[in-house]
């Protein structure tokens, strides 16, 4: 973590009030992390353990109890057009068509430009997540993969500094879902885009993203430790699963989330600094790997999708 | 579908009439004069008192439709100037109430603080008749007509305002985000998106709101008489005339339908499919 980082969050921690009697319960803490610029980041880790929430402290939509977030040199103290967010639910306006959603957030970022100009714009960033022929549906009339593509136009039409997803395509079908996250990859990767992801698809996580923080089950969750994605950038969803490492790193994402996950919190492995994760890089590293089923998997293109929804 | 109900509607129609025709002819006199009583009751000029028979009844209809805006003088206008009475009190009552309801029913929304600090009026304000206010607007307003604009206002207010608060209390909770992230301003997020998204749930309210006020115009206006539609059916009641009675009833029905439509169409109009 150097002081130049692009996104810094420093020591979060999200705690409720107990009740009468009861201790406070601490959803995460001492959750450290950074974020460097045009860099993909996805987060991992089971429900309850305050993905969301962080997310949401990045966006600034919430607080945190302790800590601080500094984007771009300054600290995150409210929501702001810097910071795009894609929602979960897609939260699409359905009195508003695809292309007027789009254009609210378009002239909320820029009030002084022409009618035309918006209109331009919106229209660029509807054609770029393939909407062209739509754009005047209501979000009723689009389907759930449709929608959220509107989401994603919107989040990054007001080009912020940082896109966040919150697990945008959970709702999706496995197909539709390929598709975006495509289209989202070249997207990012041709405006150098700084996201930051939550998702529970290991697959999606391994295509889409540089750096996967894994965070322990919940309560106390913490980032347990951070994977260094050590595949070609220019992978793609075809050829994925023939990359040589692609085995190591699922294997080790998904023997986390299977049992290390739960375990993390309660006993912390000996030398883990919170403040600084341990990075690992399956398959390159020399550290003992989990057991490598490669050999086992007779097509591997059929690997089975574990989804930990 | 449609035209086979409609079928059964005219059928249910025709044997309304049926029975309404059986049970208010009377037999043709079988001869004989009048009796001294008869004479006396002016039974000899036919049937003029009691209920109508549906032909009578349609005679009376057509006369009324044909000159709708006859004046002549206090007691004696066309239908269509007393329902244009009742229309505009009904109209400025419910515009006034619209006014007040909807900007209060929005901070009510907004604001959970606002909401408990005056629920306990709306509570108590809320189940009381409106006509029971009438004195009070009679004493403190000092003109009837007014008066009667005042119960339509106090009447026509808490649909209104509970539908308004409870629709834009419960604007969904990712718009607001969204309209956060893009750091909308508050006028901006009061009227392009709370509002929209609270505006079917404030047409149920304003469509709930004009039912009642047609409801309570009638006997607001038997109250206060003079002019619309309540006082014409009381002042056919003391002219003994069921006939008109039952003329002025069908009008209040088929007004109310209307106006019922009307906010129906507009409902639709800002309804969104989510």
């Amino acid at each position: 973590m150097s002081a130049e980082s692009f996104l810094i969050a420093e020591a979060l921690a999200k705690k409720f009030p107990g009740g009468r009697g009861k201790p406070d319960l601490t959803v995460f803490d001492d959750v450290h992390f950074s974020i460097e610029k045009g860099e993909f980041v996805c987060i991992i880790g089971h429900s309850g353990c305050g993905k969301t929430t962080i997310l949401n402290v990045l966006a600034g939509l919430d607080s945190a109890t302790a800590g601080n977030v500094v984007m771009d040199g300054r600290e995150v103290a409210g929501p702001s057009l810097e910071r795009g967010v894609v929602f979960q639910g897609h939260a699409l306006m359905p009195w508003l068509s695809a292309k007027k959603n789009v254009e609210f957030a378009v002239r909320s970022r820029w009030p002084d430009k022409s009618k035309k100009e918006i209109d331009e714009h919106c229209q660029r960033y509807l054609d770029l997540v393939g909407l062209t022929g739509s754009e005047h549906k209501k979000p009723s009339e689009l389907s759930g993969g449709m929608k959220q593509r509107v989401g994603i136009a919107r989040a990054f039409a007001i080009e912020p500094k940082m896109l966040l997803l919150d697990e945008p395509f959970g709702a999706l079908d496995a197909l539709t879902r390929g598709n975006i996250q495509d289209e989202l990859k070249k997207i990012c990767a041709a405006t150098h885009q700084t996201v930051f992801m939550i998702t529970h698809d290991v697959d999606e996580a391994i295509l889409l993203s540089d750096k996967i923080m894994l965070m322990s089950n919940g309560p106390k969750a913490r980032i347990a430790e951070i994977v260094v994605n050590t595949l070609p950038k220019e992978r793609s969803r075809e050829t994925l699963h023939k990359e040589p490492h692609f085995y190591a790193i699922r294997n080790h994402l998904v023997d986390f989330l299977v049992s290390r996950s739960k375990r993390f919190s309660e006993e912390l492995p000996a030398g883990y600094d919170a403040r600084n994760p341990p990075l690992v890089m399956p398959g390159v590293e020399t550290q003992p790997e989990p057991p490598q089923p490669k050999a086992e998997v007779p097509h591997p293109e059929k690997a089975v999708v574990v989804n930990f929804r | 579908m449609g035209l086979k109900a409609g079928a059964l509607s005219l059928v249910i129609f025709l044997f309304f009439l049926g029975i309404w025709h059986a049970t208010t002819v009377t037999p043709a006199r079988s001869g004989g004069a009048l009796t001294e009583y008869e004479q006396l009751m002016g039974k000899s000029a036919g049937k003029q008192d009691g209920l109508p028979t549906p032909a009578q009844m349609g005679s009376a209809v057509k006369k009324h439709l044909s000159d709708p805006f006859y004046d002549n003088g206090p007691n004696d206008k066309g239908i269509g100037i007393q329902l244009a009475y009742s229309l505009m009190r009904v109209g400025a009552g419910f515009l006034l109430a619209a006014l007040v309801a909807i900007p209060v029913g929005f901070f009510i929304g907004m604001s959970p603080l606002l909401y408990r600090a005056l629920n306990p009026f709306i509570q108590v304000l809320k189940p009381i008749s409106p006509l029971a206010w009438m004195p009070l607007a009679l004493y403190t307003i000092k003109d009837s007509a007014t008066s009667s604009i005042f119960v339509i206002f106090i009447c026509s207010i808490w649909p209104m305002l509970i539908n308004t608060a409870y629709g834009v209390a419960s604007v969904r909770r990712d718009w607001l985000n969204v309209a956060r992230t893009l750091e909308v301003g508050v006028f901006r997020k009061a009227f392009q998106v709370v509002l929209p998204a609270a505006a079917p749930t404030i047409m149920t309210g304003m469509r709930i709101s004009m039912g009642i006020a047609w409801l309570v115009i009638v006997a607001a206006e038997m109250l206060v008489g003079g002019t619309g539609i309540g006082y014409f059916v009381w002042n056919e009641w003391n002219n003994l005339s069921l006939t008109n009675v039952i003329f002025a009833i069908l009008m209040i029905g088929v007004v109310g339908m209307v106006l019922d439509l009307m906010f129906g169409v507009l409902q639709k109009f800002v309804t969104y499919v989510e």
